[in-house]
């Protein structure tokens, strides 16, 4: 009796083993895409990028490891200011997104029902179905001085003379805001959809004004989106190159621009990569700082999108 | 009472489109009363509560809260509350900031709404839970906070939108009692809305059935269950039997019929005047008919005869006999008498039934429907 008892523990026990040994199989098979994805397209080439950027150039085929790549961008006023305006540029276009998005998708997610809701939806993703260069030139069209813009107020009467609307701040933002409304918009919905109306009306009801449910009820209820909306809005805005370059123009001193000449005009590999290091320094910080502000963290609002 | 009611609604309508919620609904609820607004799904009661919440504009008629007109106020400004049928508190606040909520809105300063929302969650009996974040409460709980949120700004009626729909029976039973207790301590007007008879008989002093858009009857808990007025009324509260029957002969309010099925039965005209012809609806509660094993014991009734059992439903003090009776056919629900005397009652006997003139009541049908 006992040893059949044992026997039959043996059994289960053996049985157990093996559905967990395929269970493992079937997660790593299940991983390996995306293992593979990480380890050769993220992880190798940013750590020969780092060695790269160590790399000082004494003489010809001459290398020595040290920090001086770095040192440059400091001596050199023009890095930094470039580095700092668009650091101060994205936060400013994620704000803007953020403004913009925000009634968009309040006005998706709790005043459509419905129909009209996979319309304005799909409204949004309407811009997603042409590349972004060609989105671009689309407001180079209405922007530039022989544009849509500049005719038609000529037209008015307004303006006198034709009115040259690209190549600046303004248009560079812009763009920025255009390309990234999307990424704002998805997250935001996605948490609106799920605030229950009648926490809404609940607040109505206790007295509130519109103002005061919007800041202690929505906004608090919204914030994971909003935090993942900004991260992935202000990430894109950083390291953007086609819109700041095509709208900005020759002026638009944007940080990836410096990266791309020191690469492909100037043959500096070693200062690209420390350029390239320090914007990925960058944008982790303001991430984090963002992150610490809202109170929020990484899981829960990468969770919540 | 001669005071102005806390709460009037004259001649209130709301159409949504073509579909008519409500239709000219009147009441008025006294001070301290607490009033109960029971009907089935769709019947327009959740309309007629968001009307008076002011989540709702009314197509036509009036709405009073102590005497003014409340029409044109905004919800924000109106002094009623409402606990919501899945009571929304408010997930990113703690208790306190929950309760405290209202007060903010009016601008009560810090240590005054501190000490205030202290002092109702005393009374609900949650004192000293203020710091901890909602999810940490049980259902029952939940429900306390929803009510103290509200109380604490003193409304003049607080609207009250199925909250114990989503607790569980024995929670519920629970929550009845101590709903009932929370609304006389108060002594605030009390506006319930539920679809569910046993709340709304337990715990109210005023009920209106409401069904398609109108109030059907309105009148207390024993009014409403011994003398129904309508044919639907009869039927949504409390069991009964229900027959359809043609009118024989009319005496006064002795009405004398035969069932579709041919049994004849004499009942009371419930107030309709019903005419000799008449196809009518007849009701007689489960708990009115007596049963025997002997005939002579029942037979003197008025009405009853001998039936089969079909069928026990065994549930306790809430047992019920399903008899097939022989003559006619037609199929009777009986009460389990608890006396232990037809303990040993069993399917396929045959047992003796009958009830009085008096417990049965005849209204006419609507449009020749039969059946519910």
């Amino acid at each position: 009796m006992a040893g059949n008892l044992s026997k039959r523990g043996y059994t289960a026990a053996r049985g157990g083993s093996m559905v967990s040994d395929k269970s493992k199989l079937t997660f790593w098979l299940l991983m390996a895409p995306l293992l593979i994805w990480l380890v050769t397209l993220i992880i190798l080439p940013h750590v020969g990028m780092f060695l790269v950027s160590l790399r000082e150039k004494v003489g010809v085929r001459e290398y020595e490891t040290s920090f001086a790549n770095y040192q440059v961008f400091f001596n050199e006023p023009l890095y930094w200011n470039t580095f700092a305006r668009t650091a101060y540029m994205s936060v400013t276009a994620t704000a803007l997104t953020l403004l913009i998005g925000f009634p968009i998708a309040y006005y998706i997610a709790k005043l459509t029902r419905g129909r009209t809701k996979t319309t304005l939806f799909l409204m949004c993703l309407i811009p997603f179905w042409v590349s972004e260069l060609v989105r671009t030139f689309g407001w180079m069209i209405l922007l530039r001085e022989t544009g849509v813009f500049s005719n038609v107020l000529q037209y008015l009467g307004l303006v006198s003379g034709p009115v040259e609307m690209l190549y600046n701040d303004a248009a560079i933002m812009t763009g920025l805001v255009y390309t990234s409304m999307l990424f704002m918009v998805v997250p935001l919905v996605t948490t609106l959809d799920s605030l229950d109306d009648s926490l809404i009306e609940a607040g109505y009801d206790l007295g509130a004004s519109s103002f005061a449910i919007l800041r202690e009820i929505v906004i608090p209820h919204a914030m994971p989106g909003i935090v993942s909306g900004c991260i992935v809005v202000f990430m894109l805005s950083l390291g953007n190159y086609l819109t700041p370059i095509l709208l900005g123009g020759k002026d638009s001193l944007w940080f990836t621009g410096l990266i791309y000449s020191q690469f492909i005009t100037r043959f500096n590999w070693e200062l690209g990569s420390a350029f390239g290091f320090l914007l990925l320094g960058l944008s982790s910080l303001i991430v984090f700082v963002g992150l610490k502000l809202s109170g929020q963290s990484l899981t829960k609002t990468m969770g919540q999108a | 009472m001669s005071q102005i009611p806390d709460l009037e609604c004259r001649a209130i309508s709301k159409n949504f489109d073509d579909f008519k919620a409500v239709k000219e609904v009147s009441f008025s609820v006294p001070q301290g009363t607490f009033f109960s607004i029971l009907g089935p799904s769709g019947c327009g009661k959740t309309t007629l509560l968001r009307m008076i919440a002011g989540f709702q504009k009314p197509t036509s008629g009036d709405l009073l809260i102590k005497g003014n007109s409340v029409l044109e106020v905004p919800p924000n400004k109106r002094p009623v509350s409402m606990v919501f049928q899945h009571l929304a508190l408010f997930p990113m606040m703690n208790i306190g900031a929950n309760v405290g909520f209202g007060l903010r809105q009016r601008g009560v300063n810090k240590t005054d709404i501190k000490q205030q929302v202290e002092r109702v969650l005393e009374r609900v009996g949650l004192g000293g839970v203020a710091d901890r974040p909602v999810a940490s409460l049980s259902g029952g709980q939940k429900q306390r906070v929803a009510i103290a949120r509200c109380m604490v700004l003193e409304p003049d009626v607080l609207l009250l939108d199925e909250p114990l729909g989503a607790l569980d029976l024995k929670l519920r039973e629970h929550m009845k009692i101590e709903l009932k207790q929370l609304q006389s301590e108060f002594n605030t007007t009390f506006v319930y809305i539920t679809h569910d008879q046993s709340e709304a008989l337990v715990m109210s002093d005023q009920i209106a059935v409401m069904n398609h858009g109108v109030f059907e009857q309105l009148g207390t808990a024993k009014e409403l269950y011994y003398e129904p007025s309508t044919a639907f009324v009869a039927g949504f509260v409390g069991e009964a039997n229900r027959f359809a029957a043609t009118v024989e002969s009319v005496n006064g309010t002795d009405v004398q019929m035969i069932t579709d099925q041919g049994k004849a039965l004499r009942g009371v005209d419930a107030g309709q005047g019903v005419q000799r012809g008449d196809t009518v609806d007849v009701f007689v509660r489960p708990e009115a008919v007596r049963l025997s094993r002997d005939a002579a014991q029942t037979g003197q009734l008025g009405n009853g005869g001998a039936g089969k059992v079909e069928n026990i439903l065994f549930n306790g003090a809430n047992s019920q006999l399903i008899l097939r009776d022989q003559t006619s056919d037609a199929q009777m629900n009986i009460a389990m008498p608890q006396t232990g005397e037809f303990r040993d009652l069993a399917r396929g006997d045959v047992v003796t039934y009958g009830w009085e003139p008096q417990q049965t009541r005849v209204y006419r049908s609507a449009g020749g429907q039969h059946g519910l």
